[in-house]
C-alpha cells in the first residue's frame, strides 16, 4: 500500500505524466494503454516487493524445499563425483586407487601415468588426425549450412516449403549403412579423411535451428533498410546478417565440433589405415579391446597399472572439450530453445 | 512442369500461352532469387548426394547384390531377404533386445529430464541454478568410448568404485543387468541436457499465475502440479512423438562398445548386426533389408503416435 501511495504522489514521474498524456489521446489503443489494459507484461523481478516481509511458509512447504534442495544436491554429487574421481585417479598412485583409499583428494601423487600416455605415438597421431577432422569439418559445415538456413529463412523465398519438407524427411527415413556404404565407395571418399567431412556437411536439425535464428532474432526492418540501400540478398548477408548472429553461429559451432570430435563410427567403418584412424578410434583400441571383459579378480592386479594409464588418456582426450565448454555454455539454452520451434 | 505438359496434349493454343507465361514466371523468379539459390545450392548438393541417393539403394534390399552392377544392379529377388531375417533363428533375441533396451532408455530418459527441469526450476538463487545447469549438462559432451571405459573401469569388480560392491562378477558380463546399465548410464550422461527444451518452456510462463496460485492457497507442490507441469505438457507431447520414431534405433556406438563375449545374447541389436552382415560379411542386400525394415517400423511407429497425440492432445509434428 505505500508503495502505490509513493508513485502517485511523485507528479514528476515521467511514466505517470505519459499515461496522464495518453488518458486525454484521440487514439483508442493509446488510451487503452493507460488504463492499464494493454500494459506489458513486467517480469516478476521488476515488481517491487518489501524485503523486510518475509512469505509466510507452511511446514508443508518447508519440507518440500528441503526434500528438493537435498535432491539436487545429491545430482550435482553423482553427476560431478565420477568425473573427479577420473581426474584425481590419473595422478593418484595406482595401488592406492585400487584399494579405495583415494575418495575425495588424490594420495601418493604420481604422473606415470601421463608420462605413458605422453609418450605414445597412437595417441598424438589420432590427436592430430582428430584436430584436422574436426577443424576442416567444421569450416566445411558452417559453410554450407548456415547461407543455406539463411536463403530459408526469407518468406518472400517461395520454394523454401518444398525445399524444408525434402530436408526434414531424411531426418527420419534414410538409405541404411550399406547403402551409404556402397556410395561411398563409388565416391572413392571410402579410408580418406573427406569420409569425415562430406557425408555429414548438411545437418538438418542445425539447418533449423539457424533458420529460425534468422528469423526470429534479425528484425524484418534491417531487410527493408538493406533494400532501400541497394543491397542485394550476398551484401545483406554477409553485411548485415552474420555479423549480427555471432550467438547462434557459436552455438552451431559448438555443435558440430563436438559432433566431429566424439565421432567414433564413421572411423570404425570407413577407416581402414591405422594412419588415418582419428581419436576416438585410437581410444577403442587401447581402452577397451585391450582391456578384455574384466570379470575376473585375479586378473584385477594386473589391471591396477593399466587403469591408471587409461585414466589419463580418458583426460587427455576429453579436456579440449572441457575447456571450451564454460565459454560457449552461455548460448546453449538459446540455441536448444531455438531448436524447439516447429521446423 | 508435367502439369503443364499433360495439358499442352489437350489444348495447344491455350498452352503455348500458359508455358510462355511460365517461362517468364521462372525466368522471373530466377532473376529475384537467383542468389538465395546459389547460398542454399551448397547444402541441397549434400543432402541430394548423402541423403536421397541412397535412398535409391534401398532397392538392393529386393535384388542379389552384384559388385559389377553397382549400387542397384543384380537380379530381382523380391522379399527373399525379408523372409530369411524372420525365419532366422536370431530373430527372435535380436528383435527382444532392441525393444527391451529402446523402450527403458525412451521411458527413463524421458521422466528423468521432465523431473530434473522441475526441480532445477524451484532453485530461487540465479547463481546457483546456473551452476546446477553447468554442472548437469557437462557429461553430454563426453565420448561414448569414453563414457564406455567409465563404465568398464567403474564396474571393475574388487577394484572399481562400484564395482567392489557387486560381488565378484562384472556387471558388463551379466545378461540380465547389462540393460540397467545401458540406460542408467545414457540418463546420467543426457538428463541435464535433454531438460535444457522444458527449462525454456518453464521460463515463460507468465508469473502471474504463480501469484494467482499463492493467493488462492497453492503451497509448493501444488504449484509445481497445477502451473509449472501444464506449462511443460505441450513440449512433452512433441518430444514423446519424435523418440516414438526411434523405437527400434539403439545407438549403435554405445552398444557395439559395451558387447562382449558374455553379454551378447542381451546386447545384439539390429544396428549391430546390421554392421556384422554387411560391412564384416559382406552381404550387402541381406544387411540393406535388415536397416529398411528398421526404418520402416520406426516409421509407423512415429506416424501412429503423431496421429494419436494429433487426436488426444491436438499437438503434432506435422
Amino acid at each position: 500500500m505505500a508503495l502505490f501511495a509513493k508513485t502517485r504522489t511523485t507528479h514528476e514521474d515521467p511514466v505517470m505524466l505519459a499515461a496522464r498524456r495518453r488518458q486525454h489521446s484521440a487514439d483508442p489503443i493509446e488510451r487503452l494503454m493507460a488504463n492499464g489494459s494493454l500494459k506489458p507484461k513486467s517480469l516478476g523481478e521488476n515488481i517491487p516487493f518489501n524485503k523486510k516481509v518475509r512469505p509466510s511458509m507452511t511446514a508443508g512447504d518447508r519440507t518440500v524445499s528441503i526434500i528438493i534442495n537435498v535432491i539436487l544436491v545429491l545430482v550435482v554429487i553423482a553427476t560431478l563425483y565420477p568425473l573427479w574421481f577420473v581426474v584425481i585417479a590419473s595422478f593418484s598412485n595406482p595401488t592406492s586407487v585400487a584399494a579405495g583409499t583415494v575418495t575425495v583428494l588424490p594420495k601418493n601423487v604420481t604422473w606415470v601415468g601421463y608420462a605413458k600416455v605422453f609418450a605414445n605415438a597412437r595417441i598424438w597421431r589420432g590427436y592430430m588426425n582428430t584436430i584436422l577432422y574436426s577443424v576442416l569439418g567444421t569450416a566445411v559445415n558452417m559453410a554450407v549450412t548456415i547461407p543455406c538456413a539463411f536463403a530459408l529463412s526469407r518468406r518472400e523465398f517461395k520454394p523454401r516449403r518444398v525445399i524444408l519438407f525434402l530436408f526434414t524427411v531424411t531426418m527420419f527415413i534414410g538409405g541404411g549403412l550399406i547403402p551409404n556404404y556402397l556410395l561411398y565407395k563409388s565416391l572413392g571418399i571410402n579410408n580418406t579423411m573427406w569420409v569425415f567431412i562430406l557425408p555429414g556437411a548438411v545437418s538438418v536439425y542445425n539447418v533449423i535451428v539457424a533458420r529460425s535464428f534468422f528469423e526470429t532474432s534479425i528484425p524484418e526492418e534491417l531487410h527493408d533498410a538493406a533494400q532501400i540501400d541497394g543491397l542485394s540478398y550476398f551484401g545483406y548477408f554477409f553485411r548485415i546478417v552474420l555479423p549480427l548472429s555471432s550467438a547462434i553461429l557459436a552455438v552451431i559451432g559448438l555443435y558440430y565440433f563436438v559432433g566431429h570430435w566424439n565421432d567414433f563410427m564413421t572411423g570404425l567403418i570407413f577407416i581402414t589405415d591405422d594412419t588415418k584412424q582419428p581419436l576416438q578410434v585410437v581410444l577403442q583400441q587401447l581402452l577397451l579391446v585391450a582391456q578384455g571383459t574384466g570379470t575376473n579378480v585375479d586378473a584385477a592386479a594386473q589391471q591396477q597399472a593399466a587403469d591408471q594409464i587409461k585414466f589419463g588418456i580418458i583426460i587427455v582426450s576429453t579436456a579440449p572439450l572441457l575447456i571450451l565448454y564454460p565459454f560457449l555454455q552461455k548460448y546453449f539454452n538459446k540455441g536448444v530453445m531455438l531448436g524447439a520451434v516447429k521446423g | 512442369m508435367a502439369h503443364s505438359q499433360a495439358r499442352a496434349i489437350q489444348a495447344p493454343t491455350a498452352a503455348n500461352r500458359r508455358k510462355t507465361g511460365l517461362l517468364n514466371k521462372i525466368a522471373d523468379h530466377f532473376s529475384r532469387y537467383w542468389q538465395l539459390w546459389i547460398l542454399a545450392s551448397p547444402a541441397l548438393f549434400f543432402i541430394a548426394l548423402f541423403a536421397y541417393v541412397p535412398m535409391w539403394g534401398i532397392l538392393l534390399a529386393f535384388r542379389e547384390f552384384n559388385p559389377s552392377q553397382g549400387l542397384t544392379g543384380g537380379a530381382w529377388v523380391g522379399m527373399k531377404y525379408f523372409t530369411q531375417f524372420f525365419h532366422s533363428p536370431l530373430f527372435g533375441e535380436i528383435m527382444t533386445n532392441t525393444i527391451r533396451i529402446s523402450l527403458w532408455t525412451l521411458v527413463m530418459g524421458f521422466i528423468f529430464p521432465i523431473i530434473l527441469a522441475l526441480l532445477i526450476n524451484q532453485i530461487g538463487s540465479k547463481k546457483v541454478k546456473g551452476f546446477v545447469q553447468t554442472i548437469t549438462y557437462m557429461p553430454h559432451f563426453i565420448s561414448v568410448v569414453v563414457i564406455v571405459s567409465m563404465i568398464n573401469i567403474f564396474l571393475t569388480p574388487g577394484t572399481g568404485i562400484l564395482g567392489r560392491f557387486f560381488g565378484s562378477e562384472s556387471l558388463m558380463g551379466n545378461p540380465d543387468q547389462i540393460t540397467n546399465v545401458y540406460w542408467i548410464s545414457e540418463v546420467w550422461q543426457h538428463c541435464g541436457w535433454n531438460s535444457i527444451i522444458y527449462l525454456a518452456a518453464l521460463a515463460g510462463v507468465d508469473t502471474s499465475l504463480y501469484e494467482a496460485a499463492k493467493i488462492d492457497g497453492a503451497g509448493r507442490l501444488s504449484i509445481i502440479r497445477y502451473v509449472d507441469f501444464p506449462a511443460i505438457l505441450p513440449t512433452c507431447s512433441i518430444l514423446l512423438i519424435m523418440t516414438m520414431g526411434s523405437v527400434l534405433n539403439v545407438g549403435f556406438d554405445k552398444i557395439f562398445l559395451m558387447q562382449n563375449a558374455l553379454n551378447l545374447p542381451a546386447t545384439e541389436v539390429i544396428s549391430t548386426y546390421t554392421y556384422k552382415i554387411g560391412i564384416l560379411n559382406g552381404q550387402y542386400s541381406y544387411s540393406t533389408a535388415i536397416g529398411l525394415f528398421n526404418t520402416l517400423v520406426n516409421f509407423v511407429f512415429l506416424i501412429s503416435a503423431n496421429a494419436i497425440a494429433k487426436r488426444v492432445s491436438d499437438q503434432s509434428i506435422f
